[in-house]
Protein backbone atom coordinates (compact mmCIF):
# COMPACT_ATOMS: atom_id res chain seq x y z
CA UNK A 1 0.00 0.00 0.00
CA UNK A 2 2.69 2.48 1.01
CA UNK A 3 6.23 2.02 -0.32
CA UNK A 4 8.57 0.67 2.31
CA UNK A 5 11.11 3.40 1.67
CA UNK A 6 8.90 6.05 3.28
CA UNK A 7 8.56 4.05 6.44
CA UNK A 8 12.32 4.06 6.94
CA UNK A 9 12.15 7.83 7.56
CA UNK A 10 11.35 8.44 11.24
CA UNK A 11 7.95 10.03 11.87
CA UNK A 12 9.55 12.88 13.84
CA UNK A 13 11.15 14.24 10.67
CA UNK A 14 7.77 14.62 9.01
CA UNK A 15 6.29 16.23 12.10
CA UNK A 16 9.13 18.76 12.38
CA UNK A 17 9.01 19.59 8.68
CA UNK A 18 5.27 20.14 8.64
CA UNK A 19 5.39 22.14 11.87
CA UNK A 20 7.98 24.44 10.28
CA UNK A 21 5.89 24.77 7.13
CA UNK A 22 2.81 25.51 9.20
CA UNK A 23 4.58 28.19 11.22
CA UNK A 24 5.90 29.81 8.04
CA UNK A 25 2.31 29.90 6.80
CA UNK A 26 1.01 31.41 10.04
CA UNK A 27 3.73 34.06 10.08
CA UNK A 28 2.92 34.85 6.46
CA UNK A 29 -0.77 35.36 7.27
CA UNK A 30 0.05 37.55 10.24
CA UNK A 31 2.71 39.77 8.69
CA UNK A 32 2.05 40.19 4.96
CA UNK A 33 -0.31 42.87 3.76
CA UNK A 34 -1.05 41.70 0.23
CA UNK A 35 -4.31 39.75 0.18
CA UNK A 36 -3.09 37.28 -2.46
CA UNK A 37 0.07 36.49 -0.51
CA UNK A 38 -2.06 35.91 2.58
CA UNK A 39 -4.04 33.33 0.63
CA UNK A 40 -0.78 31.72 -0.47
CA UNK A 41 0.24 31.50 3.17
CA UNK A 42 -3.04 29.86 4.08
CA UNK A 43 -2.39 27.34 1.32
CA UNK A 44 1.00 26.69 2.86
CA UNK A 45 -0.66 26.01 6.21
CA UNK A 46 -3.06 23.58 4.57
CA UNK A 47 -0.25 21.83 2.74
CA UNK A 48 1.64 21.40 5.99
CA UNK A 49 -1.47 19.71 7.34
CA UNK A 50 -1.63 17.52 4.22
CA UNK A 51 1.96 16.42 4.67
CA UNK A 52 1.32 15.61 8.31
CA UNK A 53 -1.82 13.63 7.51
CA UNK A 54 -0.09 11.60 4.81
CA UNK A 55 2.87 10.80 6.99
CA UNK A 56 0.67 9.79 9.92
CA UNK A 57 -1.42 7.72 7.56
CA UNK A 58 1.71 5.88 6.46
CA UNK A 59 2.84 5.56 10.07
CA UNK A 60 -0.47 4.03 11.19
CA UNK A 61 -0.92 1.95 8.01
CA UNK A 62 -4.39 3.47 7.78
CA UNK A 63 -5.76 5.00 4.55
CA UNK A 64 -8.17 7.45 6.22
CA UNK A 65 -5.53 10.16 6.49
CA UNK A 66 -4.71 10.03 2.80
CA UNK A 67 -8.36 10.27 1.87
CA UNK A 68 -8.67 13.29 4.14
CA UNK A 69 -5.92 14.97 2.11
CA UNK A 70 -7.96 14.77 -1.10
CA UNK A 71 -10.87 16.47 0.59
CA UNK A 72 -8.64 19.19 2.02
CA UNK A 73 -7.24 19.90 -1.44
CA UNK A 74 -10.73 20.17 -2.95
CA UNK A 75 -11.99 22.41 -0.15
CA UNK A 76 -8.89 24.61 -0.35
CA UNK A 77 -9.50 25.05 -4.07
CA UNK A 78 -13.10 26.10 -3.37
CA UNK A 79 -11.97 28.47 -0.65
CA UNK A 80 -9.42 30.11 -2.95
CA UNK A 81 -11.97 30.38 -5.75
CA UNK A 82 -14.34 32.32 -3.52
CA UNK A 83 -11.46 34.27 -2.01
CA UNK A 84 -10.10 35.37 -5.37
CA UNK A 85 -13.57 36.41 -6.50
CA UNK A 86 -13.83 38.58 -3.39
CA UNK A 87 -10.35 40.03 -4.02
CA UNK A 88 -11.53 40.94 -7.51
CA UNK A 89 -14.52 42.74 -6.02
CA UNK A 90 -12.26 44.56 -3.58
CA UNK A 91 -9.94 45.56 -6.40
CA UNK A 92 -12.87 46.88 -8.40
CA UNK A 93 -13.95 49.03 -5.47
CA UNK A 94 -10.61 50.24 -4.10
CA UNK A 95 -8.04 49.60 -6.87
CA UNK A 96 -5.80 47.84 -4.38
CA UNK A 97 -5.39 44.41 -2.83
CA UNK A 98 -3.54 45.73 0.21
CA UNK A 99 -5.37 44.75 3.38
CA UNK A 100 -4.24 48.00 5.03
CA UNK A 101 -6.62 49.80 2.70
CA UNK A 102 -9.54 47.82 4.06
CA UNK A 103 -10.18 50.11 6.97
CA UNK A 104 -13.63 51.40 6.11
CA UNK A 105 -15.07 49.20 8.85
CA UNK A 106 -13.63 49.90 12.27
CA UNK A 107 -14.55 51.02 15.75
CA UNK B 1 -40.21 4.15 3.03
CA UNK B 2 -36.52 3.40 2.97
CA UNK B 3 -35.00 3.81 6.43
CA UNK B 4 -31.72 5.24 5.14
CA UNK B 5 -33.60 7.98 3.32
CA UNK B 6 -35.58 8.83 6.44
CA UNK B 7 -32.41 9.05 8.48
CA UNK B 8 -31.07 11.70 6.14
CA UNK B 9 -34.41 13.45 5.75
CA UNK B 10 -33.37 17.01 6.77
CA UNK B 11 -30.38 17.02 4.43
CA UNK B 12 -32.35 15.50 1.57
CA UNK B 13 -35.17 18.02 1.84
CA UNK B 14 -32.74 20.94 1.80
CA UNK B 15 -30.94 19.42 -1.19
CA UNK B 16 -34.24 18.98 -3.02
CA UNK B 17 -35.15 22.62 -2.35
CA UNK B 18 -31.77 23.75 -3.70
CA UNK B 19 -32.35 21.76 -6.88
CA UNK B 20 -35.91 23.02 -7.26
CA UNK B 21 -34.58 26.56 -7.08
CA UNK B 22 -31.82 25.88 -9.60
CA UNK B 23 -34.19 24.24 -12.08
CA UNK B 24 -36.72 27.02 -11.60
CA UNK B 25 -34.02 29.55 -12.28
CA UNK B 26 -33.22 27.95 -15.61
CA UNK B 27 -36.77 27.08 -16.65
CA UNK B 28 -38.56 30.30 -15.67
CA UNK B 29 -36.06 33.08 -15.99
CA UNK B 30 -38.56 35.91 -15.84
CA UNK B 31 -40.54 35.02 -12.73
CA UNK B 32 -41.32 38.05 -10.61
CA UNK B 33 -39.56 38.58 -7.28
CA UNK B 34 -42.84 38.40 -5.35
CA UNK B 35 -43.67 35.00 -6.89
CA UNK B 36 -40.20 33.65 -6.14
CA UNK B 37 -40.23 34.89 -2.55
CA UNK B 38 -43.68 33.40 -1.89
CA UNK B 39 -42.57 30.08 -3.34
CA UNK B 40 -39.30 29.97 -1.44
CA UNK B 41 -40.85 30.92 1.87
CA UNK B 42 -43.52 28.26 1.29
CA UNK B 43 -40.84 25.67 0.63
CA UNK B 44 -38.93 26.71 3.75
CA UNK B 45 -42.12 26.44 5.79
CA UNK B 46 -42.72 22.92 4.46
CA UNK B 47 -39.10 22.13 5.30
CA UNK B 48 -39.66 23.33 8.84
CA UNK B 49 -42.85 21.29 9.22
CA UNK B 50 -41.23 18.14 7.84
CA UNK B 51 -38.69 18.32 10.64
CA UNK B 52 -41.34 17.10 13.09
CA UNK B 53 -42.40 13.90 11.32
CA UNK B 54 -40.84 10.55 10.48
CA UNK B 55 -37.74 11.09 12.57
CA UNK B 56 -35.44 8.11 12.95
CA UNK B 57 -32.33 7.40 14.96
CA UNK B 58 -29.29 5.60 13.66
CA UNK B 59 -26.02 5.79 11.79
CA UNK B 60 -25.14 5.80 8.12
CA UNK B 61 -22.08 5.59 5.84
CA UNK B 62 -19.97 3.34 8.02
CA UNK B 63 -20.62 5.33 11.19
CA UNK B 64 -19.70 8.66 9.63
CA UNK B 65 -23.18 10.10 9.88
CA UNK B 66 -25.25 9.82 13.04
CA UNK B 67 -28.65 11.14 13.96
CA UNK B 68 -30.79 11.04 17.11
CA UNK B 69 -33.56 12.97 18.79
CA UNK B 70 -31.29 15.73 20.02
CA UNK B 71 -29.67 16.28 16.63
CA UNK B 72 -33.10 16.38 14.96
CA UNK B 73 -34.17 19.01 17.49
CA UNK B 74 -31.05 21.07 16.78
CA UNK B 75 -31.78 20.89 13.06
CA UNK B 76 -35.35 21.98 13.67
CA UNK B 77 -34.10 25.01 15.59
CA UNK B 78 -31.86 25.92 12.64
CA UNK B 79 -34.76 25.40 10.22
CA UNK B 80 -36.94 27.71 12.28
CA UNK B 81 -34.27 30.40 12.34
CA UNK B 82 -33.77 30.04 8.60
CA UNK B 83 -37.50 30.50 7.98
CA UNK B 84 -37.69 33.56 10.23
CA UNK B 85 -34.68 35.20 8.55
CA UNK B 86 -36.08 34.47 5.12
CA UNK B 87 -39.41 36.06 6.07
CA UNK B 88 -37.63 39.13 7.41
CA UNK B 89 -35.47 39.51 4.32
CA UNK B 90 -38.37 39.79 1.84
CA UNK B 91 -38.49 43.60 1.83
CA UNK B 92 -34.81 43.83 1.07
CA UNK B 93 -34.72 40.96 -1.43
CA UNK B 94 -37.59 42.34 -3.51
CA UNK B 95 -35.27 45.05 -4.81
CA UNK B 96 -32.44 42.65 -5.60
CA UNK B 97 -31.73 40.83 -8.85
CA UNK B 98 -30.21 37.63 -7.52
CA UNK B 99 -32.90 36.15 -5.29
CA UNK B 100 -32.37 32.54 -6.36
CA UNK B 101 -28.60 32.78 -5.99
CA UNK B 102 -29.06 34.24 -2.51
CA UNK B 103 -31.21 31.34 -1.40
CA UNK B 104 -29.08 28.68 -3.07
CA UNK B 105 -26.03 29.93 -1.19
CA UNK B 106 -27.97 30.27 2.06
CA UNK B 107 -29.45 26.77 1.81
CA UNK B 108 -26.06 25.32 0.95
CA UNK B 109 -24.66 26.65 4.19
CA UNK B 110 -27.67 25.18 6.00
CA UNK B 111 -26.92 21.82 4.38
CA UNK B 112 -23.32 22.10 5.56
CA UNK B 113 -24.50 22.79 9.09
CA UNK B 114 -26.79 19.75 9.02
CA UNK B 115 -23.92 17.51 7.96
CA UNK B 116 -21.73 19.08 10.62
CA UNK B 117 -24.36 18.45 13.31
CA UNK B 118 -24.73 14.84 12.24
CA UNK B 119 -21.04 14.19 11.87
CA UNK B 120 -19.51 11.33 13.77
CA UNK B 121 -16.16 11.58 12.10
CA UNK B 122 -13.59 14.36 11.84
CA UNK B 123 -13.62 14.27 8.04
CA UNK B 124 -17.40 14.69 7.91
CA UNK B 125 -17.17 17.43 10.52
CA UNK B 126 -14.55 19.32 8.55
CA UNK B 127 -16.48 19.08 5.30
CA UNK B 128 -19.68 20.26 6.96
CA UNK B 129 -17.85 23.15 8.55
CA UNK B 130 -16.36 24.30 5.26
CA UNK B 131 -19.63 23.85 3.38
CA UNK B 132 -21.25 26.06 5.96
CA UNK B 133 -18.63 28.81 5.91
CA UNK B 134 -17.41 29.26 2.32
CA UNK B 135 -20.78 30.24 0.79
CA UNK B 136 -21.30 32.67 3.68
CA UNK B 137 -18.32 34.68 2.46
CA UNK B 138 -19.98 35.02 -0.93
CA UNK B 139 -23.18 36.05 0.84
CA UNK B 140 -21.39 38.71 2.89
CA UNK B 141 -20.36 40.23 -0.44
CA UNK B 142 -23.94 40.15 -1.72
CA UNK B 143 -24.27 43.92 -2.09
CA UNK B 144 -21.77 43.99 -4.92
CA UNK B 145 -21.72 47.74 -5.41
CA UNK B 146 -20.90 48.53 -1.79
CA UNK B 147 -17.29 48.70 -0.69
CA UNK B 148 -18.18 47.83 2.90
CA UNK B 149 -19.80 44.61 1.81
CA UNK B 150 -16.75 43.31 -0.06
CA UNK B 151 -14.51 44.41 2.77
CA UNK B 152 -16.62 42.35 5.18
CA UNK B 153 -16.47 39.35 2.86
CA UNK B 154 -12.69 39.66 2.60
CA UNK B 155 -12.30 39.73 6.36
CA UNK B 156 -14.67 36.80 6.73
CA UNK B 157 -12.99 34.52 4.19
CA UNK B 158 -9.51 35.35 5.54
CA UNK B 159 -10.37 34.59 9.14
CA UNK B 160 -12.38 31.54 8.20
CA UNK B 161 -9.58 30.13 6.04
CA UNK B 162 -7.01 30.83 8.75
CA UNK B 163 -9.13 29.28 11.46
CA UNK B 164 -9.84 26.16 9.43
CA UNK B 165 -6.07 25.88 8.91
CA UNK B 166 -5.60 25.86 12.68
CA UNK B 167 -8.46 23.41 13.12
CA UNK B 168 -6.98 21.07 10.52
CA UNK B 169 -3.56 21.12 12.13
CA UNK B 170 -5.25 20.11 15.36
CA UNK B 171 -7.19 17.37 13.58
CA UNK B 172 -4.05 15.99 11.94
CA UNK B 173 -2.21 15.90 15.28
CA UNK B 174 -5.16 14.13 16.83
CA UNK B 175 -5.15 11.63 13.97
CA UNK B 176 -1.42 11.15 14.43
CA UNK B 177 -1.69 10.29 18.10
CA UNK B 178 -4.73 8.03 17.82
CA UNK B 179 -4.80 6.70 14.27
CA UNK B 180 -8.55 7.16 13.87
CA UNK B 181 -11.00 9.86 12.83
CA UNK B 182 -14.12 8.37 14.38
CA UNK B 183 -15.50 10.30 17.36
CA UNK B 184 -16.35 7.27 19.49
CA UNK B 185 -12.95 5.64 18.95
CA UNK B 186 -11.18 8.95 19.55
CA UNK B 187 -12.93 9.29 22.89
CA UNK B 188 -11.57 5.90 23.91
CA UNK B 189 -8.03 6.55 22.71
CA UNK B 190 -7.47 10.07 24.05
CA UNK B 191 -5.33 9.87 27.18
CA UNK B 192 -4.12 13.46 27.51
CA UNK B 193 -0.53 13.20 26.27
CA UNK B 194 1.13 16.54 25.37
CA UNK B 195 0.57 16.21 21.63
CA UNK B 196 -3.14 15.65 22.21
CA UNK B 197 -3.32 18.68 24.48
CA UNK B 198 -1.60 20.68 21.74
CA UNK B 199 -4.08 19.47 19.15
CA UNK B 200 -6.94 20.23 21.50
CA UNK B 201 -5.76 23.82 21.89
CA UNK B 202 -5.62 24.21 18.11
CA UNK B 203 -9.11 22.74 17.75
CA UNK B 204 -10.42 25.05 20.44
CA UNK B 205 -8.82 28.02 18.68
CA UNK B 206 -10.55 26.95 15.46
CA UNK B 207 -13.88 26.73 17.27
CA UNK B 208 -13.15 30.03 19.02
CA UNK B 209 -12.82 31.76 15.65
CA UNK B 210 -16.11 30.36 14.42
CA UNK B 211 -18.11 31.23 17.54
CA UNK B 212 -16.16 34.52 17.84
CA UNK B 213 -15.00 34.00 21.40
CA UNK B 214 -12.43 36.52 22.66
CA UNK B 215 -9.46 36.58 21.75
CA UNK B 216 -10.55 35.24 18.35
CA UNK B 217 -13.37 37.75 17.87
CA UNK B 218 -11.67 40.51 15.88
CA UNK B 219 -13.37 39.74 12.57
CA UNK B 220 -16.88 39.67 14.02
CA UNK B 221 -17.83 43.32 14.34
CA UNK B 222 -16.46 44.28 10.92
CA UNK B 223 -18.17 41.41 9.15
CA UNK B 224 -21.48 42.02 10.92
CA UNK B 225 -21.44 45.71 10.09
CA UNK B 226 -20.47 45.33 6.45
CA UNK B 227 -22.74 42.45 5.45
CA UNK B 228 -26.39 42.91 4.46
CA UNK B 229 -28.76 42.65 7.46
CA UNK B 230 -30.15 39.26 6.43
CA UNK B 231 -26.66 37.79 6.25
CA UNK B 232 -25.68 39.39 9.55
CA UNK B 233 -28.63 37.86 11.32
CA UNK B 234 -27.86 34.51 9.69
CA UNK B 235 -24.25 34.72 10.86
CA UNK B 236 -25.12 35.73 14.38
CA UNK B 237 -27.92 33.23 14.95
CA UNK B 238 -27.84 30.21 12.66
CA UNK B 239 -24.18 29.80 11.93
CA UNK B 240 -23.13 30.56 15.49
CA UNK B 241 -25.83 28.30 16.91
CA UNK B 242 -24.80 25.37 14.72
CA UNK B 243 -21.14 25.70 15.70
CA UNK B 244 -22.10 25.92 19.38
CA UNK B 245 -24.14 22.70 19.11
CA UNK B 246 -21.25 20.92 17.44
CA UNK B 247 -18.72 22.34 19.87
CA UNK B 248 -20.77 21.06 22.80
CA UNK B 249 -21.07 17.59 21.31
CA UNK B 250 -17.37 17.41 20.34
CA UNK B 251 -16.24 18.57 23.78
CA UNK B 252 -18.65 16.24 25.55
CA UNK B 253 -17.95 13.13 23.49
CA UNK B 254 -14.49 13.27 21.90
CA UNK B 255 -12.71 15.26 24.60
CA UNK B 256 -14.53 13.76 27.54
CA UNK B 257 -11.27 12.29 28.94
CA UNK B 258 -9.72 15.77 29.01
CA UNK B 259 -12.60 17.41 30.84
CA UNK B 260 -10.44 18.75 33.69
CA UNK B 261 -8.17 20.45 31.19
CA UNK B 262 -10.77 22.05 28.99
CA UNK B 263 -12.82 23.25 31.93
CA UNK B 264 -10.05 25.73 32.78
CA UNK B 265 -9.71 26.81 29.15
CA UNK B 266 -13.44 27.39 28.78
CA UNK B 267 -13.39 29.29 32.08
CA UNK B 268 -10.76 31.66 30.74
CA UNK B 269 -12.45 32.03 27.36
CA UNK B 270 -15.85 32.66 28.95
CA UNK B 271 -14.58 35.36 31.31
CA UNK B 272 -12.61 37.15 28.58
CA UNK B 273 -15.46 36.87 26.08
CA UNK B 274 -18.08 38.29 28.45
CA UNK B 275 -15.95 41.18 29.68
CA UNK B 276 -14.51 42.28 26.34
CA UNK B 277 -17.82 41.79 24.52
CA UNK B 278 -19.65 43.90 27.09
CA UNK B 279 -17.08 46.67 27.32
CA UNK B 280 -16.89 47.08 23.56
CA UNK B 281 -20.67 46.96 23.14
CA UNK B 282 -20.98 50.05 25.34
CA UNK B 283 -19.15 52.32 22.94
CA UNK B 284 -20.74 51.28 19.63
CA UNK B 285 -22.69 53.71 17.48
CA UNK B 286 -23.77 51.36 14.71
CA UNK B 287 -26.65 49.09 15.66
CA UNK B 288 -25.37 46.04 13.78
CA UNK B 289 -21.93 46.49 15.31
CA UNK B 290 -23.58 46.84 18.69
CA UNK B 291 -25.42 43.55 18.21
CA UNK B 292 -22.14 41.95 17.09
CA UNK B 293 -20.52 42.73 20.43
CA UNK B 294 -23.69 41.80 22.27
CA UNK B 295 -23.60 38.41 20.53
CA UNK B 296 -19.95 38.02 21.56
CA UNK B 297 -20.97 38.62 25.16
CA UNK B 298 -23.80 36.08 24.83
CA UNK B 299 -21.30 33.48 23.64
CA UNK B 300 -19.42 34.07 26.88
CA UNK B 301 -22.53 33.07 28.83
CA UNK B 302 -23.04 30.02 26.64
CA UNK B 303 -19.45 28.96 27.32
CA UNK B 304 -20.20 29.08 31.05
CA UNK B 305 -23.10 26.72 30.54
CA UNK B 306 -20.93 24.48 28.39
CA UNK B 307 -18.19 24.35 30.99
CA UNK B 308 -20.66 22.62 33.32
CA UNK B 309 -20.15 19.41 31.27
CA UNK B 310 -23.31 17.62 32.39
CA UNK B 311 -26.73 16.72 31.06
CA UNK B 312 -27.90 20.15 32.25
CA UNK B 313 -25.07 21.74 30.26
CA UNK B 314 -26.19 20.22 26.96
CA UNK B 315 -29.82 21.03 27.62
CA UNK B 316 -29.18 24.60 28.74
CA UNK B 317 -26.95 25.39 25.74
CA UNK B 318 -29.61 24.18 23.29
CA UNK B 319 -32.39 25.90 25.22
CA UNK B 320 -30.46 29.16 25.27
CA UNK B 321 -29.69 29.00 21.55
CA UNK B 322 -33.40 28.52 20.84
CA UNK B 323 -34.25 31.58 22.93
CA UNK B 324 -31.37 33.46 21.37
CA UNK B 325 -32.83 32.72 17.93
CA UNK B 326 -36.09 34.39 18.93
CA UNK B 327 -34.64 37.37 20.76
CA UNK B 328 -31.85 38.17 18.32
CA UNK B 329 -34.10 37.74 15.31
CA UNK B 330 -36.67 40.02 16.93
CA UNK B 331 -34.05 42.76 17.11
CA UNK B 332 -32.65 42.00 13.66
CA UNK B 333 -36.15 41.90 12.19
CA UNK B 334 -36.70 45.52 13.19
CA UNK B 335 -33.26 46.50 11.92
CA UNK B 336 -33.96 44.70 8.62
CA UNK B 337 -37.21 46.61 8.15
CA UNK B 338 -35.64 49.97 8.97
CA UNK B 339 -32.58 49.31 6.86
CA UNK B 340 -34.55 48.08 3.81
CA UNK B 341 -36.92 51.07 3.84
CA UNK B 342 -34.70 53.95 5.00
CA UNK B 343 -31.13 52.65 4.84
CA UNK B 344 -30.46 53.85 8.40
CA UNK B 345 -28.40 51.67 10.72
CA UNK B 346 -26.92 54.03 13.34
CA UNK B 347 -28.20 54.09 16.92
CA UNK B 348 -28.78 57.85 16.72
CA UNK B 349 -31.19 57.31 13.81
CA UNK B 350 -33.46 55.50 16.23
CA UNK B 351 -34.06 58.61 18.35
CA UNK B 352 -37.80 59.09 18.77
CA UNK B 353 -38.44 55.73 17.11
CA UNK B 354 -41.30 55.06 19.53
CA UNK B 355 -43.26 58.12 18.40
CA UNK B 356 -43.30 57.16 14.73
CA UNK B 357 -43.30 53.35 15.00
CA UNK B 358 -44.65 52.30 18.41
CA UNK B 359 -45.11 48.61 17.54
CA UNK B 360 -41.63 48.13 16.13
CA UNK B 361 -40.15 49.97 19.11
CA UNK B 362 -41.98 47.58 21.42
CA UNK B 363 -40.74 44.54 19.52
CA UNK B 364 -37.20 45.88 19.72
CA UNK B 365 -37.54 46.58 23.43
CA UNK B 366 -38.87 43.15 24.23
CA UNK B 367 -36.06 41.52 22.22
CA UNK B 368 -33.43 43.62 23.99
CA UNK B 369 -34.98 42.77 27.38
CA UNK B 370 -34.78 39.11 26.46
CA UNK B 371 -31.15 39.48 25.37
CA UNK B 372 -30.36 41.27 28.63
CA UNK B 373 -32.12 38.54 30.60
CA UNK B 374 -34.91 40.44 32.31
CA UNK B 375 -37.75 38.28 33.66
CA UNK B 376 -40.41 37.29 32.59
CA UNK B 377 -38.92 37.17 29.08
CA UNK B 378 -37.43 33.90 27.92
CA UNK B 379 -33.90 35.29 27.98
CA UNK B 380 -33.93 35.32 31.76
CA UNK B 381 -34.66 31.60 31.96
CA UNK B 382 -32.09 30.84 29.29
CA UNK B 383 -29.36 32.61 31.24
CA UNK B 384 -30.62 31.14 34.50
CA UNK B 385 -30.27 27.57 33.23
CA UNK B 386 -26.86 28.34 31.73
CA UNK B 387 -25.57 29.69 35.04
CA UNK B 388 -27.14 26.79 36.92
CA UNK B 389 -25.35 24.34 34.64
CA UNK B 390 -22.11 26.26 35.14
CA UNK B 391 -22.61 26.36 38.89
CA UNK B 392 -22.79 22.55 38.92
CA UNK B 393 -18.99 22.61 38.96
CA UNK B 394 -19.04 24.56 42.22
CA UNK B 395 -16.97 27.45 40.85
CA UNK B 396 -18.82 30.44 42.23
CA UNK B 397 -16.19 32.99 41.20
CA UNK B 398 -17.16 32.34 37.59
CA UNK B 399 -20.86 32.71 38.37
CA UNK B 400 -20.22 35.99 40.20
CA UNK B 401 -18.29 37.36 37.22
CA UNK B 402 -21.18 36.33 34.99
CA UNK B 403 -23.73 38.03 37.25
CA UNK B 404 -21.70 41.26 37.25
CA UNK B 405 -21.49 41.09 33.48
CA UNK B 406 -25.25 40.77 33.24
CA UNK B 407 -25.48 44.11 35.05
CA UNK B 408 -23.09 45.74 32.58
CA UNK B 409 -25.04 44.30 29.67
CA UNK B 410 -28.25 45.71 31.11
CA UNK B 411 -26.70 49.18 30.83
CA UNK B 412 -26.08 49.07 27.13
CA UNK B 413 -29.27 47.26 26.17
CA UNK B 414 -31.27 49.85 28.06
CA UNK B 415 -29.32 52.60 26.33
CA UNK B 416 -30.97 51.59 23.05
CA UNK B 417 -34.38 51.51 24.73
CA UNK B 418 -33.75 54.98 26.14
CA UNK B 419 -32.76 56.30 22.71
CA UNK B 420 -35.92 54.91 21.16
CA UNK B 421 -38.37 56.06 23.82
CA UNK B 422 -36.98 59.16 25.50
CA UNK B 423 -34.84 61.13 23.07
CA UNK B 424 -36.09 63.83 20.74
CA UNK B 425 -35.24 63.77 17.06
CA UNK B 426 -35.58 66.74 14.66
CA UNK B 427 -35.75 64.44 11.62
CA UNK B 428 -37.74 61.46 12.90
CA UNK B 429 -38.10 58.30 10.89
CA UNK B 430 -41.33 58.10 8.89
CA UNK B 431 -43.94 55.45 9.63
CA UNK B 432 -42.68 52.18 8.19
CA UNK B 433 -44.77 49.74 6.18
CA UNK B 434 -44.72 46.26 7.70
CA UNK B 435 -45.71 43.76 5.03
CA UNK B 436 -47.15 40.34 5.80
CA UNK B 437 -44.00 38.19 5.89
CA UNK B 438 -41.93 40.36 8.26
CA UNK B 439 -45.04 40.76 10.38
CA UNK B 440 -45.44 36.97 10.76
CA UNK B 441 -41.78 36.64 11.58
CA UNK B 442 -41.81 39.38 14.24
CA UNK B 443 -44.98 37.99 15.80
CA UNK B 444 -43.41 34.53 15.98
CA UNK B 445 -40.36 36.00 17.70
CA UNK B 446 -42.51 37.84 20.22
CA UNK B 447 -44.60 34.76 20.89
CA UNK B 448 -41.42 32.75 21.40
CA UNK B 449 -39.91 35.28 23.78
CA UNK B 450 -43.03 35.51 25.92
CA UNK B 451 -44.36 31.95 25.83
CA UNK B 452 -41.05 30.17 26.47
CA UNK B 453 -40.73 32.38 29.53
CA UNK B 454 -43.97 30.99 30.97
CA UNK B 455 -43.66 27.30 30.32
CA UNK B 456 -41.08 24.78 31.41
CA UNK B 457 -42.25 22.06 29.05
CA UNK B 458 -39.67 22.92 26.43
CA UNK B 459 -36.71 22.77 28.77
CA UNK B 460 -37.95 19.47 30.19
CA UNK B 461 -38.28 18.11 26.67
CA UNK B 462 -34.76 19.19 25.69
CA UNK B 463 -33.42 17.84 28.97
CA UNK B 464 -35.04 14.45 28.37
CA UNK B 465 -33.38 14.24 24.94
CA UNK B 466 -29.91 15.21 26.17
CA UNK B 467 -27.57 12.38 26.95
CA UNK B 468 -26.00 12.29 30.38
CA UNK B 469 -22.34 13.16 30.53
Amino acid sequence: MIPQIFQTVPIEHFVYLSAVLFVIGVVGVLTRSNAIIIFMSVELMLNAVNLLLVSFSSYHQDPAGQIFVFFIMAVAAAEVAVGLAIITMIYRNTHSVDINDMSRLKG
Amino acid sequence: MNEALLLMKPELIVTVIIFILLILHVARENSSPAYLLNLINGLLFINFLCGFFFNREGTLFGDMYVTNGLIVLEKNILNLGMLLISLQATDWLKKKDFIVEFYVLLLTTLLGMFFMLSSNNLLMFYLGLELSSIPLAALANFELEKRKSSEAAMKFIMSSAFSSGLLLFGISMLYGTTGTLNFAQLAMLIDGNPLQLFSFILLLAGFGFKISAVPFHLWTADVYEGSPVAVTSYLSVISKGAILFVMASVLFTVFKPLVETWYNMLYLLAVLTMIIGNLFAIRQQNLKRFLAFSSIAQVGFILIGMSGSSQEATASVIYFVLIYVFSNLGAFGVIALVSAQTGKEEIDDYKGFYLSNPMLALVMTLSLFSLAGIPPTAGFFGKFFLLMAGAGKGNFVLITIAALNMVISLYYYLRIVKVMFMEKNETPMEKLQISLFPRISLLTCMAGIILIGFTTLLYDYIFSLSTSF
